[in-house]
């Protein structure tokens, strides 16, 4: 049976908390409480290990995660998994700008609304939002699957390289390079995949629009000056 | 024609719109693109050369060589981290990407390098197996790119810099032609093989010292507040640059004047954005002196560094240490008169070449081409550069020696005077033969 | 750099609550910038009491004798708060009149400003600003950026009677528009370039346009990344520029409004857990009115 390890952070101070979770062969569950809006909680995880945040979370929580399974019961501030490379981070609230910025691998799942930035410079991380994104999301995204379940903010998608985005709102307006594409069988199915992992089964995915990149970027040419 | 002959025709070029501008006019014609190229700013500037050292004298009197010690060491990034870098020499390799350069370049620059006991930077492409083998200290930039950055790699530095910017292009991006984007780079940026990489000049989740902060503290505790933080900028406002940069916790602060190289920026980023190193320097050590961490945030100075003499001025000046990166390159063969023929097939010449950004240096070293690359010997390349380097340290030395000091920290500006107006208002040191510091 | 904070309470039961709130929203900043601090409390009996006009100074020494009115001077640490049976524009008249040099921290009938250098948890302590009591008040803390760290620096700045600004970021072309403003006649305090930006308010507010009106010229005027709070006698409006990378977060209950640069300035506000939070859109103005 696995023990379950409480943290406060009203009495114990961040770093000694992030040292612990740090420690070689972590194994088992983890709580931590009283976050309070605190910065940089649970960065740096590297263990196959389950950690709840009971409360709202400032900015970087969870950053450059591995392999944890990181939930965050309230919202969570700017960069949230910012650079992730595996695992999951499950935000049952809101997250802030820049949510999952230039993460490489793993799931991010916001069920509440992500800010501007979300997705910005992904690197092959999934992400899932369940209610809207701000604007700039997905800027210079260069891999990794982004799914909105509600609205996107202006200039989706800005400069995008290889990532695909799903989006089943409103696009209030797509960025340089960015256009919608066929949704073909393998979308559908990847989408759906998408979904079920973040707990949203039951969409339909014919009900969603994918975006990706035009790739009239993808050289210096005269002709896109308009664009730089 | 010869300039004979053209005096006698009466033929007069105009300063404004000489040859050269006219070759970039046309350029600009032909092509509708902005002009794209490697090295730092090219044209004449305020510099450590228009600096002088006041050796020896009835009232001051110089150390032997050899037997008395002038010593050399520094010690970076005590400020704050458990383990902080203790460098022989007070001079490092600058942040150079792999994907700028070729594999065998960084580790020639790993070996060299380690060779003399001095760190070496990553660079806008993360770090490589081959580099992290052959450096005794990694330094791990930390750019707005994000490329290549892993927790694994940066718990494997030794040091790890947030870069905001740097003197060749202050608030440029990172640039790389499709031409350098090998299947290799393009694994490790995460990019498709061949295209030409856009990357951002800003960083994706913070703006500002405020926020840096936050960042900052963030890298400590992901790395158990091992490592020192270096927080590089290109000189601009560089007072108010390195106060807000301790203000936001900085154990070491890098400043690189406009003469600091790249492997592509547009010409006019290059030419016209940034400061001299030479005017950056006192900027950043008053900053230090006022904040009263002067030689506890340490200062490491870049942007045209090449002999001893101009190591010791800016130690003098009040840097730690200075890095290199154009002079690196060189030692190990860039420009190199044995590809005379090679580089005049490319329409440039030895000594002149600069097109980094094509990918196609004969020298092996800023290219991705596996036949070039492999014209660079890394053992050999990494020889040259330990000499190299071996020869700034001794000349440093030398310099300090004369002007009777123990170590070459100890160098300070009441040991320097200035040949030029300009130099003396922006080094802060007085015109020779005068006490006049002009706007002082 | 900085860190913003602004309370707009909507329930009497709170007012006396108000410095205390302020405070530890106040303080949580800290870290953003601790060089020196400012508030505007509007609604304080003893700062600010009703019925009276109310001119915060700083850098002189204030006497009734020298203002040739009968003022009541009551000194909150390096601030002095003159307060009159007369409208803050005369006392504002007489304060230029007998001290040309003195720094006018913020005018108006119901509103206290008190500015200094120094850390937020030392400056709140001696304003003793937990026992203050209001409707609304606002905070920022100052980590310089290009300009000195002296009282003249410190934000909030007043734009006009009852009005101020506090702002979490930096302008680029600012000094343009200095220039333009001074052609103008309006005079400046400091060198700083948040100033810039509530002189530019003032003069749009002065001209007759409303506060919305005045903060859409700016974002198409001015350049740069900045979160602006710009309170007034009866509102409070937030603004993001268009960019908007500097980090602003809006709390809303039944009882009070609440804006912070981090959600932790936010934490400790009572029934912040039932809040509607949620993050300013760039270029929308999110205004309350009493």
């Amino acid at each position: 049976m696995d023990t379950v390890t409480s943290f406060d952070l009203h009495t114990t101070p961040l770093r000694a908390v992030n040292a612990a979770l740090h420690q070689r062969d972590l194994s088992g569950e983890f709580v931590i409480e009283h976050p309070a809006g605190a910065h940089n909680v649970a960065v740096g995880l590297n263990a196959p290990v389950k950690l709840t945040i009971e409360g709202h979370v400032g900015y970087y929580a969870a950053g450059m995660n591995q392999q944890a399974e990181i939930t965050i019961n309230g919202n969570a501030g700017t960069g949230v998994a910012e650079n992730m490379m595996s695992g999951t981070v499950w935000v049952k609230g809101n997250a802030s700008q820049s949510a999952g910025a230039t993460a490489h691998g793993g799931l991010l799942v916001v069920e509440g609304n992500a800010a501007a930035r979300c997705g910005i410079s992904m690197k092959g991380v999934d992400i899932v939002v369940g209610g809207d994104v701000g604007h700039m999301s997905a800027f210079m995204a260069q891999a990794g699957r982004l799914v909105i379940r509600g609205d996107a903010g202006e200039a989706l998608g800005d400069s995008i390289y290889e990532a695909r985005l799903y989006v089943r709102g409103d696009v209030a307006s797509l960025g340089a390079d960015c256009i919608a594409k066929e949704m073909r069988d393998e979308h559908h199915q990847e989408l759906e995949h998408l979904l079920k992992a973040a707990g949203f089964d039951g969409d339909d995915t014919s009900a969603y629009t994918r975006y990706g990149s035009a790739r009239n970027l993808y050289h210096f040419h005269v002709d896109n000056a308009s664009s730089y | 024609m010869n300039q004979d002959d053209r005096a006698r025709l009466g033929l007069r070029e105009s300063a404004t719109f000489d040859r050269q501008t006219i070759a970039a006019i046309q350029r600009a014609a032909d092509t509708g693109v902005y002009d794209i190229r490697g090295w730092g700013a090219k044209r004449p500037l305020p510099h450590f050369d228009d600096l002088l050292f006041l050796g020896a004298s009835m009232s001051r009197y110089p150390l032997e060589g050899y037997r008395e010690r002038c010593g050399t060491d520094v010690v970076l990034g005590d400020r704050h981290a458990r383990h902080p870098l203790h460098l022989d020499i007070p001079v490092t390799i600058a942040g150079m990407s792999f994907g700028a350069l070729s594999g065998p370049a960084k580790e020639a620059l790993g070996r060299g390098a380690s060779e003399v006991g001095t760190s070496t930077t990553t660079g806008d492409g993360g770090m490589t197996p081959e580099e992290r083998g052959q450096s005794k200290y990694l330094v791990y930039q930390y750019l707005p790119s994000r490329y290549g950055m892993n927790p694994d790699d940066l718990r494997k530095a030794d040091a790890i810099e947030i870069v905001l910017g740097q003197g060749a292009k202050p608030g440029g991006g990172g640039m790389l032609l499709g031409q350098k984007i090998s299947e290799r780079v393009a694994g490790m940026r995460t990019l498709p093989e061949g295209i030409d990489q856009r990357s951002a000049c800003r960083h994706p989740d913070w703006t500002g010292p405020d926020d840096l902060t936050i960042k900052i503290n963030e890298l400590r505790e992901i790395t158990d507040w091992e490592k020192p933080i270096y927080v590089k900028v290109g000189a601009t406002r560089t007072y108010y640059d390195v106060k807000l940069a301790v203000h936001a916790g900085a154990d070491v602060v890098v400043v690189d004047g406009m003469q600091g190289g790249t492997a592509a920026t547009q010409e006019v980023f290059i030419e016209h954005v940034g400061i001299p190193t030479l005017a950056a320097v006192p900027q950043a050590v008053q900053a230090l002196a006022e904040l009263g961490v002067h030689r506890k945030v340490q200062l490491i100075v870049s942007g045209g560094i090449r002999t001893g003499a101009d190591v010791a001025k800016a130690l003098a000046l009040g840097a730690d240490a200075v890095a290199i990166g154009t002079a690196a390159l060189i030692a190990l063969g860039d420009n190199h008169p044995r590809y005379a023929a090679d580089y005049e097939k490319l329409g440039s010449a030895a000594g002149f070449f600069d097109d980094f950004q094509d990918g196609a240096d004969p020298a092996g070293i800023s290219t991705q081409d596996p036949e070039l690359a492999a014209r660079l010997d890394p053992v050999e390349g990494g020889r040259r550069l330990a000499n190299y380097l071996r020869v700034l340290t001794m000349e440093a030395q030398t310099i300090a020696r004369a002007c009777g000091k123990a170590h070459v920290l100890h160098l300070e500006p009441e040991d320097l005077v200035a040949v030029t107006i300009e130099a003396a208002a922006m080094a802060r040191v007085p015109l020779a033969g005068t006490s006049w510091i002009p706007g002082v | 750099m900085c860190g913003i904070v602004g309370l707009h309470l909507r329930t009497p039961e709170l007012y006396p609550r108000l410095g205390e709130l302020l405070t530890a929203m106040l303080c949580e900043m800290g870290d953003r910038g601790s060089d020196s601090a400012g508030v505007a409390v509007y609604g304080d009996p003893a700062w600010s009491p009703p019925g009276r006009g109310c001119v915060s100074v700083l850098e002189v020494d204030p006497t009734a004798a020298d203002l040739g009115l009968d003022v009541t001077i009551t000194r909150v640490d390096e601030t002095y708060l003159l307060t009159a049976e007369a409208s803050s524009e005369e006392i504002l008249d007489a304060v230029k009149a007998a001290y040309p040099h003195a720094l006018i921290a913020g005018f108006g009938s119901d509103m206290a400003v008190l500015k200094g250098v120094g850390h937020p948890r030392v400056l709140t302590d001696a304003w003793g600003l937990v026992n203050a009591q209001g409707w609304q008040g606002v905070g920022h803390t100052r980590m310089a950026t290009e300009s000195a760290v002296t009282p003249a620096g410190c934000h909030p700045y007043a734009v006009g009677p009852e009005q101020c600004m506090v702002h979490n970021g930096s302008f680029a072309n600012h000094a343009t528009i200095r220039r333009e403003l001074c052609a103008a006649g309006v005079q400046f305090d400091s060198e700083n370039d948040t100033e810039v930006g509530a002189r530019f308010i003032a003069q749009q507010l002065a001209a007759g346009r409303d506060v919305e009106a005045s903060l859409k010229e700016l974002c198409a005027t001015f350049d740069g990344f900045y979160t602006l709070l710009v309170s007034n006698r009866d509102s409070f409006a937030v603004v993001r520029d268009a960019i908007a990378c500097k980090p602003a977060v809006i709390a809303e209950t039944d009882d009070w409004v609440a804006m912070g640069s981090e959600y932790r300035a936010l934490a400790g506000l009572p029934g912040v857990d039932n809040a509607k939070i949620w993050e300013p859109e760039p270029e929308v103005i999110y205004a309350w009115t009493r």
